[in-house]
C-alpha cells in the first residue's frame, strides 16, 4: 500500500492526511516535533490569556485519527534521502515514504541582533514558544517589562497577551505607522491610537541595536537604535515576520530558496514529493499573491488541492479572490480583494476611506482610478460577508456598486448599530459632489 | 509536556481583584451574612428594613464591583485569566460555591423547615420570616421557602444581568436579550403572580400562574387542583387555561419557526434567565465531546418521552367516562392524544427523513412504539401506562423536577457548566430544539473561509456544541440544542459567525472544501 508520510501536523498537513483518508484507503502517517496532537497554532495566544485551555485549540478529538487510520509519529526529521525515499530523524531512526508532503510550516525571523539568543529573547510561533512565555512572563512580578520588535500581527497579539497579565509592554515599530507596509494611512493611524489607548508603549519609527545581557545569559534590556536609549525589561518577543521552516532540507535533493520551490502543482523538483502551507514558495506568480504566504486559510487550501492530486485527481492549486482578516486588540479587521498600502499601491489605485468618530471602526475601500472598478475592501470594526465580497470581486463591480449595495455584505450581529447610510454620505461627499 | 505546562499557568496574577473590587466583595459578602444570621433564628426587630439591607447590600457589592471590573476597561471580549480563576476552573472555590449551592437546594426542597417554613398555620422563623414584610407587602400573605427562593433568584437574575450588560457593552444582541430575561423575571415570574394572588378572595381563586413558564417544562400546568382552580374562575381562569393550551400548540411552533428556540431558551425563560446570567461564569465548562452530545439526546428526548406520558397519565385520572357530562372523556383525550402523536411522528418521518441520523429514526421509533403500546395496553383493560398515575407525578416531581432541573442543574453550575439542566434535562427545550432542527428559519452562519479553527465558539458555548467543528467548514450550525445566546459570535476573533433567521433552502450545507478555494474544485467536492 503506498504510505504516504507528511511532515508537520499544522494545518496544512492535517488538512492533506484528511482528505486523503477520505479519497483512499493509502496508508498515512504524520510526524510531528512539536506535539502529540494537532492544534490551532492562532490559538496559542488564547491559552496564555486564560480564555482557554490548550486542549480547547485541539479541533479533533483525541480519538479522531486512530478512527481514520492516520498514524501520528512524534520526531523531528533531520534528513530527507530523496533516493531512498527515507526520513533519517534526529535519534537516527528512519521511516521510509512513497510520497511526501512536507508541511513544517515557518519559524520567527532573527535579524541577527546582538543578544537575540539569551534566554528571555523568544518569538512566538510555536507550543514551545508558549511553554517559554509562560515560564520567563508568569506574572508582572517575574518580568517587569517586556519589549516587542516588529509591528506586525503576531507583535500586536504578543502585546495584547502580555498586556492581559499587567506586564508593561514597550513595542518597537520600525515603520512610522503601525503596519503600515500593508495598511493604508487611515487605517493604520486608528489601530496605532487603539494600541495606546490599552497603555501599551508604542514606539514608531524605532529600531532594536542590540539586547543586553544580564550576566546570567539572561535578557536584561534593550538598547534602542536612534536614541541609544536602554530600556531594562525581562524578555524580548522578537516578532519582526516568519521565514519557512527548512534547514533540514538544505543537504538534500530538494530545490529551495526562501521556502520549498513547488509548482502550480505543489510538487518539488522531486516527483512524489510536494510541499504545502507556510514553507511552500511558489515557482510562478499567482495573481498579486506573494510567493510564500504564512496564512492559515492558504495552507488550508494548500492540503485540500494535494490531496486531490495525491489521490489520482492532478489540481493547479488556484486561489480564489484574496482575503484574510487579524484582531488588533479590540477591533477585528477583515479584508477582502486587494488593499494596498501607500507605499505598495499600484497607480491605479484609488482608496475611499470612512472613520466612525468613535475612532474604532473605518473602512477603506480600494477602487480602479480610471474604470471605477472595485479592487478591495479593508473593514475595522465592521464585520461583512465573504461570500458577498468575494461575488462582486468575480462580478468586477464598480465602486459605486458596492458602496450602494455594501448593506448586503453586512455581518455584523444582530441589532447592532448600522453605518451604510453614514458610509454612503461621506462617499457622495468625497467624490460625486468633487 | 502539555499538561506540565498548565501548571505553570497557576502563577498567571490576573486572579487578583482590584481593592474597589475586594471592598465591594464584602459590602456583597455582609448582605449575605444577615441572611445566614436570619438563619439562625437571629431575632430581627424591624425585619421590614433589615431585609431590604441585606438585598440592598448584595447588589450594591454586585453593581460596584462589575461597574469597577468592566466601565474602567475598553470595550471588547472579557474573558482574560476565566481559566485561572479559581471559581471558573473547578478550582477549590468552585467546588465550595457547587457544594454550597447544592446544599441550598436539597434543602429548599426537602426540608423547608430549615429555613424557618412555619408548617401547619404556624408562624414563619429564621430566614422565611425574614421575608413576610416582602411577601405582605407584595401578595398580602406570608412568605413561603418559594417566596425567599423566587426573590433571591429574581435578584440573582438581575444583578448578574447588569454584570452581564457591562461586560457585553459593545455588543447590543447581547445587551438586549439580557434585558428581556430580566423584564420576564421580574415581572413575570415574580410580581405578577404575586398581585394575581391579591386578587384571590374565598369566592375566586387562581392557581400561582407564571405566565411564561409553559408546559411541559411547567409540567404541573394541567393537573387536577390547577385544572380546578382555573375553571372555577371563570372567565378569566379560563382564559389562563386556554393560554396555557395556546402557548405550547400554537405560540411556540410559531416563535420558533420566525427565531429559533431562542426566543425562549435565552430571551424569556427563567431558567435560560439565571444561566445566562448568574451561571455566565461558568459557560465554558460545559462537556464538548461527542459522547457527551450522544448522551445529551437520550437524555433529553427521554426525559420529554416521560413527561408526556406523566401528564396524559394526569389528565386522563381526572377525567370523566360520561360524555353526556362533558364532551372530553378519558377516552377521547386518550384517543387523541394518540392521534396527535401519530400525526406528528408520521409526518417528521415522512416529510424530514432525510435530516434525520439513524440513531435520531431509530429513537423515534422507539420511543413512538413505547408510547402507543402503553395506549394499547390500557384499551385491553390494563392499568394505564402499567404505573397509577401519582406515583408517575410524584417520581415526575421528584427525579426531574427537583433533582435534575435544581440540585443537579443549578447547583453544579460550577462543575458542569450552566446549562446542564437546559441541555441534558428539559423537555421544554426538547421540543423546541425539534421544532428548530427541523423546522425554523433560524441558523447560525458561517462566514465563508475566515475561520480559523481557533477555539473560543466551541469552548463559551454553555450547550456544548462543537461550533468549531461546523465552522472550519464552512457549514451552518443547524443544532436542535442551541439556545441562540450569541456568545460564539461574539467570542469569534474573526467575524466568522452570525445568528440569522434566513429562508429555509439551504439551511443545512454541508461542504467539504470552503469558500476562498479554486472554484472548480469547490464545485467539485461539494457535489459528493
Amino acid at each position: 500500500m503506498e504510505h504516504i508520510v507528511i511532515i508537520g501536523n499544522g494545518i496544512s498537513g492535517v488538512t492533506a492526511a484528511r482528505h486523503i483518508r477520505k479519497q483512499s484507503d493509502k496508508k498515512i502517517t504524520i510526524v510531528s516535533d512539536e506535539t502529540d496532537y494537532f492544534f490551532s497554532r492562532t490559538a496559542l495566544m488564547y491559552i496564555y490569556m486564560g480564555h482557554m485551555k490548550f486542549e480547547h485549540t485541539q479541533p479533533y478529538e483525541n480519538h479522531f485519527w486512530e478512527k481514520n487510520r492516520i498514524d501520528l509519529k512524534r520526531g523531528r526529521v533531520k534528513t530527507v534521502e530523496t533516493t531512498s525515499k527515507t526520513l533519517i530523524f534526529e535519534n537516527n531512526e528512519s521511516l521510509t515514504y512513497d510520497t511526501l508532503i512536507i508541511a513544517t510550516g515557518s519559524k520567527p525571523n532573527k535579524f541577527g541582533w546582538p543578544g537575540q539568543d539569551l534566554k528571555g529573547a523568544q518569538g512566538l510561533y510555536s507550543k514551545q514558544d508558549l511553554d517559554t512565555l509562560e515560564e520567563m512572563a508568569p506574572n508582572n512580578k517575574s518580568c517587569q517589562r517586556a519589549v516587542i520588535v516588529g509591528g506586525g500581527l503576531i507583535g500586536i497579539e504578543l502585546a495584547e497577551m502580555l498586556n492581559s497579565r499587567g506586564i508593561p509592554v514597550t513595542f518597537l515599530v520600525r515603520e512610522n505607522s503601525f503596519w503600515n507596509g500593508v495598511l493604508p494611512q487611515g487605517d493604520s493611524e486608528m489601530i496605532n491610537r487603539h494600541i495606546k489607548s490599552h497603555h501599551i508603549d508604542l514606539r514608531l519609527a524605532t529600531n532594536l541595536k542590540s539586547i543586553q545581557d544580564d550576566g546570567n545569559g539572561r535578557v536584561k534590556s534593550v538598547i534602542i537604535e536612534e536614541t541609544g536609549e536602554e530600556i531594562p525589561c525581562n524578555v524580548v518577543g522578537l516578532t519582526a515576520g516568519v521565514t519557512p521552516n527548512i534547514d533540514f532540507l538544505k543537504s538534500s535533493a530538494i530545490e529551495t530558496d526562501k521556502g520549498v520551490l513547488v509548482n502550480r502543482q505543489l510538487e518539488t523538483n522531486i516527483k512524489g514529493i510536494y510541499a504545502i502551507g507556510d514553507c511552500a514558495q511558489q515557482r510562478e506568480a499567482i495573481g498579486q499573491r506573494r510567493s510564500i504566504e504564512a496564512v492559515w486559510y492558504t495552507g488550508r487550501m494548500m492540503g485540500e488541492v494535494v490531496a486531490q492530486t495525491i489521490c489520482g485527481n492532478p489540481r493547479t492549486y488556484n486561489p480564489g479572490h484574496w482575503f484574510n482578516s487579524a484582531k488588533f486588540l479590540d477591533i477585528e479587521y477583515q479584508t477582502y480583494g486587494w488593499v494596498f498600502s501607500e507605499k505598495n499601491k499600484p497607480v491605479y489605485e484609488a482608496h475611499f476611506h470612512w472613520k466612525h468618530d468613535d475612532d474604532t471602526k473605518c473602512i477603506t475601500v480600494a477602487f480602479h482610478k480610471e474604470n471605477q472598478q472595485f479592487l478591495g475592501i479593508n473593514t475595522f470594526g465592521i464585520r461583512m460577508r465573504h461570500e458577498v465580497f468575494d461575488r462582486w470581486l468575480t462580478e468586477k463591480r464598480d465602486i459605486d456598486f458596492v458602496i450602494q449595495h455594501l448593506s448586503e455584505a453586512n455581518f455584523d450581529p444582530e441589532f447592532y448599530k448600522r453605518f451604510e447610510k453614514d458610509i454612503l454620505k461621506t462617499y457622495q461627499n468625497q467624490f460625486q459632489n468633487a | 509536556m502539555s499538561t506540565q505546562s498548565h501548571q505553570n499557568l497557576s502563577l498567571a496574577d490576573s486572579k487578583q481583584l482590584s481593592t474597589q473590587q475586594k471592598v465591594a466583595s464584602g459590602i456583597g459578602i455582609l448582605g449575605l451574612f444577615i441572611l445566614v444570621l436570619a438563619l439562625f433564628n437571629v431575632n430581627f426587630p424591624n425585619r421590614g428594613l433589615v431585609l431590604a439591607s441585606a438585598l440592598g447590600l448584595i447588589a450594591t457589592g454586585a453593581i460596584w464591583f462589575a461597574n469597577n471590573a468592566y466601565l474602567s476597561k475598553s470595550k471588547g471580549i472579557k474573558n482574560d485569566g476565566v481559566w485561572f480563576k479559581s471559581i471558573s476552573s473547578r478550582g477549590l472555590t468552585g467546588w465550595i460555591t457547587g457544594i454550597a449551592l447544592t446544599s441550598f437546594y436539597i434543602v429548599l426542597y426537602f426540608k423547608p423547615v430549615w429555613l424557618g417554613m412555619g408548617i401547619d398555620g404556624a408562624k414563619n422563623t429564621g430566614l422565611i420570616a425574614l421575608f413576610d414584610p416582602l411577601s405582605k407587602l407584595l401578595s398580602g400573605n406570608p412568605a413561603s421557602q418559594w417566596f425567599v427562593y423566587g426573590t433571591l433568584y429574581t435578584l440573582a437574575i438581575l444583578i448578574f444581568g447588569y454584570k452581564f450588560i457591562l461586560k457585553y457593552r459593545h455588543n447590543k444582541y447581547e445587551q438586549l436579550r439580557t434585558a428581556s430575561v430580566m423584564f420576564f423575571q421580574l415581572a413575570f415570574a415574580f410580581l405578577i403572580p404575586e398581585f394575581m394572588a391579591r386578587l384571590n378572595s374565598d369566592s375566586f381563586s387562581l392557581p400561582y400562574y407564571d405566565l411564561k413558564n409553559i408546559w411541559p417544562l411547567n409540567y404541573y400546568n394541567f393537573e387536577q387542583y390547577r385544572v380546578d382552580d382555573f375553571i372555577s374562575a371563570g372567565d378569566v381562569g379560563l382564559g389562563l387555561l386556554i393560554f396555557g393550551l395556546v402557548s405550547i400548540f400554537v405560540i411556540t411552533p410559531i416563535l420558533t419557526y420566525k427565531y429559533g428556540k431562542r426566543w425562549y431558551c435565552s430571551w424569556v425563560c427563567g431558567c435560560g434567565g439565571l444561566a445566562e446570567t448568574a451561571g455566565d461564569a461558568f459557560r465554558h465548562l460545559s462537556d464538548k465531546s461527542t459522547f457527551a452530545w450522544k448522551v445529551e439526546r437520550w437524555v433529553v428526548h427521554s426525559v420529554l418521552v416521560f413527561v408526556v406520558l406523566m401528564t396524559t397519565a394526569v389528565v386522563y385520572s381526572y377525567l370523566g367516562d360520561d360524555s353526556s357530562q362533558y364532551w372530553l372523556t378519558k377516552n377521547v383525550f386518550l384517543y387523541s392524544v394518540a392521534g396527535l402523536l401519530t400525526i406528528v411522528f408520521a409526518g417528521v418521518l415522512f416529510f424530514k427523513r432525510q435530516e434525520l441520523a439513524k440513531d435520531a429514526k431509530l429513537g423515534a421509533i422507539g420511543y413512538f412504539v413505547i408510547i402507543i403500546t402503553l395506549i394499547a395496553m390500557h384499551q385491553f383493560g390494563m392499568r394505564l401506562f402499567y404505573f397509577e398515575a401519582e406515583t408517575l407525578r410524584s417520581s415526575y416531581g421528584f427525579l426531574i423536577g427537583s433533582i435534575f432541573s435544581g440540585v443537579i442543574g443549578t447547583g453544579f453550575y460550577p462543575i458542569f457548566g450552566n446549562r446542564v439542566w437546559c441541555r441534558f434535562g428539559c423537555p421544554m427545550a426538547a421540543i423546541l430544539g425539534f421544532q428548530q432542527r427541523l423546522f425554523s428559519k433560524f441558523r447560525i452562519t458561517t462566514n465563508g473561509g475566515q475561520c480559523i479553527s481557533c477555539g473560543n465558539c466551541s469552548t463559551y458555548c454553555e450547550m456544548g456544541i462543537d461550533v468549531r467543528a461546523y465552522a472550519q467548514k464552512g457549514e451552518n450550525i443547524v443544532r436542535s440544542s442551541c439556545v441562540g445566546c450569541g456568545v460564539c459570535s461574539a467570542v469569534c476573533p474573526r467575524g466568522v459567525l452570525k445568528l440569522e433567521n434566513d429562508s429555509m433552502n439551504g439551511r443545512i450545507n454541508s461542504q467539504s472544501v470552503l469558500l476562498g478555494n479554486d472554484v472548480d474544485l469547490m464545485d467539485l467536492l461539494n457535489q459528493k
